[in-house]
């Protein structure tokens, strides 16, 4: 057998068995698509209910004078919750997510604000790590199925930092939201100080008036915690589900590519074995010619 | 007579929704209890209490509820819990293995504020569960 012939044979080799594993992954990230949707599903009505309960609150107290959602006059600091996953393979999901976030960067820089990075996802530490950037808050092992624990362990980290003294005076979030299996855009979005986004206004007109168990002002500080746990648990699911659609298309296009090659591979070595048994063929003919005529030179 | 829509929801997922005569709770202020009608209420739930709504002929639904808030408005009842789960669905043994060490602990360390919020809990899971604690 030809040298070309056994090499062409090995990359075929090769080729298959690498497109076995990108099946395999695009298979496995197809399902954690579904089970990742289900769960932002379950949490939707959570949300919806605790969006309420704030604008409720918020449209009964006349003057809301709470640290959360009071800005400062000079914000000196602000923090970028960054939202990546822990493993690759998953084409250009953190790339998006870690550009836009430099972009932020570039922004509030501009207007004269110290920027500190608080990241989730293994990929997105090492990206830090490797150009020497001070971490205020690093996360991982959970991106591609959060807990509410998760969002509660990060949301505490940001709200105490901001309500210290010399800590940041806004928060950011930087994360890919999840339209459709086919479209994820990364979203850049400030929690703090807060703007609530104001629920549908009911169909029979403005808020009742509340009573609250105990005052307003104690019911508002438990409550704008949970808020923002919920906008941050809200962050990771929606993350989460994007990096299986990125991966799953990431991992098709890799198995599509690997068969395509294998298509390649396999013409250019049946082309080789014909040339081969072409010349083989030439080589008896010319050979049993020779012979011939030497037989007939004899007689 | 009019019927009160009950939502009880926590982060991860809807516990339970339907339609009930009343619902009791345990605010931080003392236990509240809705009846239809009711004027808009946002209360904050204590950690470790027991909801219970009564659905007329039915057997009441009995509920641990962890921290959260309640609010009724219109009729309608929202339960936000930070982690709830059903009478129905506890697991009593689990519940009563948890209350023992949390209770050891305290024995150990009078200060020990988690396993005092631990003891709570599975106290409140035991009591959704129809256990005498």
């Amino acid at each position: 057998m030809g040298a070309q012939l056994r090499l062409l044979r090995r990359r075929i080799r090769s080729v298959k068995s690498t497109a076995k594993i990108t099946r395999a992954q695009e298979l496995i990230a197809s399902s954690r698509i579904v089970k990742a949707q289900q769960r932002m599903q379950a949490a939707v009505p959570y949300e919806r209910e605790i969006t309420h309960a704030v604008s409720a609150v918020l449209s009964n107290t006349a003057s809301v004078d709470h640290p959360l959602t009071v800005a400062k006059e000079q914000p000196a600091t602000a923090g970028v919750l960054i939202v990546t996953s822990d493993r690759g393979f998953a084409g250009g999901y953190n790339a998006n997510v870690l550009r836009e976030a430099e972009a932020l960067k570039g922004h509030l820089t501009e207007r004269g604000l110290a920027v500190r990075p608080y990241v989730v996802g293994r990929k997105g530490l090492t990206w830090h790590k490797f150009r020497g950037r001070e971490l205020f808050g690093e996360w991982d092992g959970f991106s591609d199925n959060p807990s509410y624990a998760h969002a509660k362990d990060i949301a505490g980290a940001l709200i105490d930092s901001f309500k210290e003294e010399d800590g940041i005076d806004e928060i950011h979030v930087v994360s890919t939201g999840f339209v459709s299996m086919l479209t994820q855009n990364v979203i850049v979005r400030r929690i703090l100080p807060l703007e609530v986004e104001e629920a549908p206004e009911p169909a029979d007109g403005p808020m009742p008036y509340y009573e609250f168990e105990p005052a307003a002002g104690e019911v508002l500080d438990a409550l704008l915690p949970r808020y923002i746990e919920s906008r941050i648990y809200n962050a990771l699911l929606q993350a989460a589900a994007s990096e299986h659609a990125a991966r799953r298309r990431a991992m098709k296009s890799a198995t599509d590519n690997a068969n395509e090659l294998i298509g390649v591979f396999t013409r250019q070595m049946n082309q080789a074995r014909q040339a081969e048994i072409t010349q083989e063929i030439s080589e008896i003919v010319g050979g049993a010619n020779a012979l011939a005529d030497a037989a007939a030179g004899k007689e | 007579m009019a019927k009160l829509r009950v939502g009880v929801v926590s982060p991860e997922r809807e516990i339970w929704t339907g339609e009930a005569d009343m619902v009791i709770a345990k605010t931080v202020d003392g236990e509240i209890g809705i009846m239809p009608g009711h004027a808009p209420v946002l209360g904050v739930l204590v950690e470790g209490g027991v909801l219970r709504v009564k659905r007329g002929a039915e057997a009441d639904l009995v509920a641990a509820v962890h921290g959260g808030f309640i609010s009724v408005a219109d009729n309608d009842v929202s339960i936000l819990a930070e982690a709830a789960e059903l009478g129905s669905e506890v697991d009593v043994a689990a519940a009563k293995d948890a209350l023992q060490r949390a209770q050891a602990s305290i024995e150990a360390d009078q200060e020990d504020a988690d396993a005092r919020l631990e003891a709570k809990r599975a106290a409140a899971r035991l009591r959704a569960a129809g256990e005498e604690v």
